[in-house]
């Protein structure tokens, strides 16, 4: 009852293809938009944008295009770490060479490299599928941090090896660096999902995201249709490289500030928490990137809230734990709904379409 | 050479001609010196016992096999190498024998993949989706419905394909190939394991296909009641060989295709 379609009828084509053709599903929208805007900006503090916020944004960003990658053109990939590393260091390089530059033009730009190198690492999914992809993707992330770590150019010969953002304007307040205040790198973040957000929906709507998808689910037919593969491919590798490499940019410029690329950008701290993100969301669903990253992010948090505060144990006891859990939960969730959140979240639709009745 | 060719050419001529085609896997001859023409707007039946090559011979005509010798003519121009895109762009569609859909996409994305080819916009105006892009894509699904309706898919426009029964997917592959608006459609055992109902309504669909929109059509079909019925013309292989062809009743009475089909008595 409480989530009615009867009567809501669609009279165009238009209307029926709309993102969220539920009246109930635009009120919910337009409402999270509201708070997200407008509420929390104004009562985020550092706490709440370094542990949960600006994490969340940056790797729902992050989950969508290996969404887009996997789920949607079904190519799979471990490569991600590598990748947000090259976003990272592009950032890193033309902040360097151009001082003057917006930032924002800057983390689009570092999205567009990453495309391209994404192109590069997406050529052998042409010969190969499945589990080989994924050992040939892992070569590209071992490769790229290997090479960020070994070419000193791309850390300016720092005697660290670490990288350090500097501060960067965005209407006259400081976005990247130490002085940004917390409502500033949330906004910039929440302005850059919600727009490649709608563009990678848009983009799955449309004819792209059919061409994915009919290579993913039966490429040989898809061929003969007229979905050239090699093309289809390509452009899934460029766009998901594309969404992670801005992904990459924020997380260095905007929520690390600095950064030494074996630690922060391994494959057990980015690539394999990112996949999980999207097979916990949901393989092949906006919604699933989203959620998947909320509950990777927040998953940690709310595990050592429960241990150290309410249990009482100690920190490092709890950090053991920690990953105990995970990994146990990650099993657990697998086997028990395998299409992920988001096809919880279709159920929990459809029982709500005939609550209270039991039919 | 124009990819307009195919619409172009007046019914009753040539369409399509495949002279002298060999195929060869290693040393398996799939087809030997097999030719035949298929004239614009017929039905037209390839047949033949299990293995003759009739599959290989469809995945030649749309360029997924490539043949060892001989050439394909495409309303006269030989069509020399080609991608099945290409052969795509010339509006040639296929269905296949073990159903291959999108499986994981609704039956309304299924038949909309069929028009992929036809839509234009860059991935720049998709990803705003603004204007020519929204514009576009209505279009489509306009022509798309035309087909839901034919086909009276209307009520599993939204099911994931996967999960309807082996029927309805046949149709809807169908439909994903008529989305196309194809000149030649290419359609391999198209009532494989159905009942007799479902028999009926893929042949109505079949032929009104063909005496409505014109279609040329190309069919693989073991039923031989349905052939005959159905089909203006019929080639028959064997072993790879072409062993007969002509008209149905021409067909039903050959020497060669019996013994093909029965076998050839020890006495003879």
């Amino acid at each position: 009852m409480l989530y009615k379609e009867t009567g809501q009828y669609k009279s165009t084509y238009k209307s029926d293809h709309a993102i969220f053709p539920l009246i109930q599903d635009k009120i919910a929208f337009s409402t999270l938009m509201f708070i997200a805007f407008l509420i929390i900006p104004f009562v985020i503090n550092s706490y709440w944008e370094k542990a949960i916020l600006v994490p969340f944004l940056i790797f729902s960003l992050a989950a969508i295009g290996l969404n887009i990658l996997t789920g949607y053109c079904g190519q799979v990939s471990l490569g991600t770490g590598g990748f947000m590393a090259v976003g990272a260091f592009s950032t890193y390089k033309i902040m360097t060479y151009f001082p003057d530059l917006n930032i924002m033009i800057i983390v689009l730009i570092s999205g567009l490299i990453t495309a391209a190198v994404g192109i590069l690492f997406g050529l052998p999914s042409l010969r190969i599928k499945g589990f080989y992809l994924a050992v040939a993707t892992l070569a590209s992330q071992f490769f790229l941090v290997w090479l960020f770590n070994k070419v000193p150019w791309f850390y300016n010969y720092s005697d660290t090896g670490q990288i350090t953002v500097s501060e960067r304007l965005m209407f006259g307040i400081p976005v990247t660096g130490a002085t940004a205040p917390p409502y500033a790198t949330y906004l910039f973040c929440l302005i850059l999902v919600v727009l490649l957000g709608f563009a990678a929906k848009n983009l799955i709507r449309s004819k792209m995201g059919r061409s994915w998808m009919a290579i993913r689910d039966m490429d040989i037919a898809a061929e003969i249709i007229g979905v050239p593969p090699l093309k289809t491919k390509l452009s899934a590798f460029a766009i998901s490289s594309f969404y992670i490499g801005v992904a990459g940019a924020l997380y260095f410029a905007v929520f690390l500030g600095a950064i030494e690329v074996t630690e922060s950008f391994d494959i057990m701290t980015i690539s394999f928490p990112v996949l999980f993100m999207i097979i916990i969301g949901g393989l092949g669903s906006m919604l699933g990137s989203f959620l998947g990253a909320a509950f990777i992010v927040t998953l940690p948090i709310g595990l050592k809230f429960i241990m150290v505060d309410l249990v009482g144990l100690s920190a490092v006891t709890a950090k053991h734990f920690e990953i105990t859990i995970w990994g146990l939960l990650m099993i657990i969730f697998l086997i028990v709904e395998p299409h992920g959140l988001a096809r919880l979240w279709s159920i929990a639709k459809e029982k709500l379409r005939r609550w209270p009745f039991p039919y | 050479m124009s990819l307009e060719d195919l619409k172009n050419i007046p019914y009753g001529k040539t369409a399509i001609e495949l002279k002298n085609i060999f195929l060869a896997f290693g040393g398996v001859k799939a087809l030997t010196d097999v030719s035949f023409e298929v004239k614009k707007g017929e039905v037209f039946a390839i047949i033949g016992p299990n293995g003759a090559g009739k599959s290989s011979m469809l995945n030649v005509i749309n360029g997924f096999y490539k043949p060892t010798s001989g050439t394909i003519n495409f309303a006269g121009t030989d069509r020399g190498e080609m991608e099945p895109e290409f052969a795509a762009k010339s509006g040639i569609a296929r269905t296949f024998q073990n159903i291959a859909l999108f499986k994981g996409m609704s039956t309304l994305d299924n038949l909309m993949t069929g028009r992929l080819l036809k839509q234009k916009q860059n991935f720049l105006m998709q990803a705003l989706y603004f204007g020519p892009a929204e514009k576009e894509e209505e279009e489509h699904r306009e022509k798309v419905e035309r087909v839901i309706d034919f086909l009276d898919l209307q009520s599993i426009r939204r099911t994931p394909v996967g999960s309807l029964p082996y029927g309805l997917q046949k149709r809807v592959e169908l439909g994903r190939a008529l989305a196309m608006e194809p000149e030649v459609l290419l359609l391999d055992e198209p009532m494989a394991g159905m009942n007799v109902e479902e028999k009926q309504d893929m042949s109505r669909f079949v032929l009104t296909v063909n005496n409505e929109l014109k279609t040329t059509i190309v069919l693989i079909e073991h039923d031989m009641g349905v052939v005959m019925d159905i089909s203006d013309r019929i080639v028959v292989l064997d072993y790879g060989k072409k062993i007969g062809s002509g008209l149905p009743n021409e067909i039903r009475s050959n020497k060669a295709v019996i013994d093909a089909y029965l076998g050839v008595a020890d006495d003879e």
